[in-house]
């Protein structure tokens, strides 16, 4: 028996794009009878025995209609050690985890998988609303791959985890999103797989459930099992993982110790300076009819920065396009550090009157600009996400990671010592110091920094 | 050739580990039924999922059902029976025709369930591993509970027309009645084979959705329903059963009926046919599978 849980060799996948759809997304590649007819028709030397997915693969068309979104990733998992997946959206973290568990297969390459997966991509794949908890913990675990007797056995243990015993027998679909969501993860949490393939399952949920959740994947990393872990939490991923891997456009870029992995992908990973604009093909169709088009960070000057000064102003601009009038739309920013903690999130309707006035916007061409006070980050590395949606009526676009960029803390208030000041924020805030016997020292505080502005 | 193959399929002991091997599959699959079968409770779960959300948020519920066949019956006795004076072998026209509606309402459903049933599902087959093929056999398994309460009312219909004064029909028990479940099974494994090929097609080509009402009811006319098959003249008859249901509803009315003679040749046919059916149907969706989670 070796001790590789899991090896990866060359492991591609390639995508065809959709046709006339914009995005990435397979699944919105299906055809119709009369395309494939018609493709079918006009190519008569083709052998129609192929499927069409094999002709695809012989024949890669167009260049540009193709993507790999997954290629030459070849890498090694050492029984019991719990491997971090970094990278952006897109870079392929996803499509790795389908790939190990089994949901689809590599285009090129081949992996060697030792041991029982346990894939954990969304929690409550197949609940079913009409469903009590009960049934559904006994479905849901079916899907799993729990045994009943398995299932029967961890009941009781599963209903405690999710805490919502009094509603066991209660259709789901009458459950708030916060009870489905723990009854989901308790099941899930009770699998006992030998290798653990785990996605972005902790990016849902309030804070009390993630802590929950994250608790739970310590247990089980520290169980001695193998596990892969992908998250864009970058402090989930220091907290669980002894070693990562980043992943860059399909490529395994980095594998190093987690802290140096993180280093490296803040650092680099999302290198995109003062700006991040997108391509149409980057968009969702379901985005529709809001279009991002960039999202920038500029100086005090107008210039489009990657670095601003902590002591001066800057401007964060979201420019996007309508293609028809959306009611109720709000553009917002997120600001989280680079290590995954929220410091704001602010939407440009925000102030009740800025609502009403652009409560309906017409199609056309927009910037929301923010205005980011002087005083106000520590130095360090930010991310900033987009979002843009109706209240309670739909998300039309979200990215967390839509831009990085650093604060310089020249001058900032306490830099006059060179140590690292903790949080997020470095407001200039009014200090006043009261003494009896403090005329004294009056004259040697003046001299000091501390009363320079 | 397989896309995984199960290096030792045994249950994983800690001396005896698991290994799979993912890479590229080209050409056909092997069914892997052995895997299938590791999976029967997630096949028992999804059939019982099915059944039990059905007749959810109805007013009838599982009258549902019943009504169904019943009600169609109705209309085929006032169109068929009465107006059109098909004849019915002797018996009843209504028993005569709800014999055949009941393995008819089996197909039916389990053809529309099925043929929309990866679609459906989409959410587990992009998120979670197991064999593809649970998820349309649970859907035409599904078919059989509201198969098993309609074949309530059709003894009680041949209890009525046996003591009702004046009917000369009287309730046939013949031997010919232990080759029911036999039946049953012919016409699931029809209704699966071509279930499993719209449910794979239906994956890349959303045209079935459109297709499936026009299948059934253009099948449904060369299937011996509302009528007998012994109305097709003698030299159709052995192309008239490449229709695997027309043997299966022949097969319903002989094992329940017993009126008329075994349908031999008939049922050789269907029944070889329905093999072929669900033979080439299972290899097409295997092969079809692996692209599933990217196109469906």
């Amino acid at each position: 028996m070796s001790d590789i849980a899991i090896r990866v060799e060359d492991l591609g996948k390639i995508y065809r794009l959709g046709s006339g759809v914009s995005g990435l997304r397979p699944r919105q590649d299906y055809r119709t009878l009369r395309e494939t007819l018609t493709t079918r028709l006009s190519a008569p030397f083709r052998r129609l025995a192929k499927d069409d997915y094999e002709k695809d693969r012989e024949q890669p068309a167009a260049e540009d209609e193709y993507i790999w979104a997954l290629r030459n990733v070849s890498f090694t998992v050492r029984k019991g050690q719990v491997i971090g997946v970094i990278g952006r959206n897109g870079a392929g973290k996803s499509t790795l985890l389908k790939i190990l568990s089994r949901i689809t297969e590599p285009s090129e390459g081949y992996a060697e998988v030792h041991g029982r997966v346990g894939s954990l991509l969304e929690v409550g794949t197949g609940f079913h609303p009409e469903l009590t908890g009960r049934e559904n913990i006994y479905l849901n675990g079916a899907i799993l791959g729990m045994k009943r007797a398995e299932i029967e056995r961890k009941f009781d243990e599963i209903v405690d985890f999710s805490g919502v015993a009094k509603f066991i027998d209660t259709p789901v679909k009458r459950y708030s999103s916060g009870m489905y969501l723990r009854l989901a993860f308790a099941v899930a949490a009770h699998l006992e797989p030998e290798i653990l393939v785990v996605d972005e399952v902790l990016a849902v949920g309030d804070a009390e459930f993630q802590r929950k959740c994250l608790g739970k994947m310590s247990d089980v990393a520290h169980e001695g099992r193998t596990v892969l872990f992908v998250s864009h939490n970058m402090s989930a991923i220091l907290h669980l993982t002894e070693e990562a891997i980043v992943l860059e456009r399909g490529n395994l870029v980095y594998r190093a110790a987690t802290p140096e992995a993180v280093d490296y992908y803040m650092a680099s990973g999302l290198a995109q300076i003062g700006e991040r604009q997108w391509s149409a093909d980057e968009i969702p169709a379901s985005a529709a009819p809001f279009r991002p088009l960039a999202i920038r960070v500029k100086n005090r000057q107008g210039q489009v920065v990657d670095t601003i000064r902590s002591t001066e102003p800057a401007t964060v601009e979201v420019e996007y396009a309508l293609d028809d009038t959306i009611v109720g739309l709000r553009v917002g920013l997120y600001l989280t550090t680079a290590r995954g903690e929220y410091v704001l999130a602010s939407f440009d309707t925000d102030e009740k009157a800025q609502f009403e006035r652009y409560r309906i916007r017409p199609a056309g061409r927009y910037i929301s600009r923010c205005a980011l006070p002087p005083d106000f980050l520590n130095e360090g590395r930010y991310v900033l996400g987009i979002n843009a949606s109706s209240y309670r009526i739909r998300r039309y676009f979200q990215e967390e990671r839509a831009l990085t960029f650093n604060v310089d803390g020249t001058d900032a208030p306490g830099s006059q010592w060179p140590e690292a000041r903790l949080g997020p924020v470095r407001p200039r805030l009014a200090w006043q110091i009261e003494g009896d016997s403090l005329t004294g020292i009056v004259s040697d505080m003046d001299e000091g920094r501390l009363y320079d502005r | 050739m397989t896309q995984t193959s199960l290096q030792s399929s045994t249950a994983p002991s800690h001396q005896q580990e698991m290994v799979l091997f993912l890479h590229p599959s080209r050409g056909w699959s092997s069914l892997n039924l052995k895997e299938l079968w590791h999976f029967r409770e997630l096949i028992y779960f999804l059939t019982w999922r099915d059944v039990k959300v059905r007749y959810k948020q109805t007013a009838l519920g599982a009258a549902w059902a019943i009504l169904q066949p019943f009600l169609t019956m109705v209309v085929f006795t006032i169109f068929f029976g009465r107006l059109a004076k098909v004849p019915s072998d002797n018996v009843p026209y209504p028993i005569f025709s709800y014999t055949a509606l009941l393995p008819w309402g089996l197909f039916t459903k389990a053809l529309s369930d099925a043929g929309r049933s990866l679609v459906a599902n989409r959410a587990m087959i992009t998120k979670i591993y197991f064999p593809r093929l649970a998820i349309p056999i649970a859907s035409v398994l599904g078919g059989l509970v509201d198969f098993a309460l309609a074949f309530v009312v059709l003894i009680g219909m041949m209890m009525y027309y046996n003591f009702a004064p004046g009917s000369d029909y009287h309730i046939a028990v013949t031997p010919a009645l232990a080759t029911l479940p036999l039946f049953l099974l012919l016409s699931i494994i029809t209704a699966l084979g071509v279930g499993l090929w719209l449910s794979a097609l239906n994956v890349l080509y959303r045209d079935i959705n459109y297709v499936l009402p026009f299948i059934t009811q253009f099948w449904l006319f060369i299937t011996p329903v509302a009528y007998p098959a012994s109305m097709v003249p003698g030299r159709w008859q052995l192309l008239y059963a490449l229709n695997p249901m027309a043997g299966v509803v022949e097969g319903f009315r002989w094992a329940l009926l017993g009126a008329q003679s075994a349908p031999g040749p008939i049922l050789a046919v269907s029944t070889t046919i329905a093999i072929l059916i669900l033979v080439t149907g299972l290899f097409y969706f295997r092969r079809m599978e692996r692209t599933f989670a990217d196109t469906v």
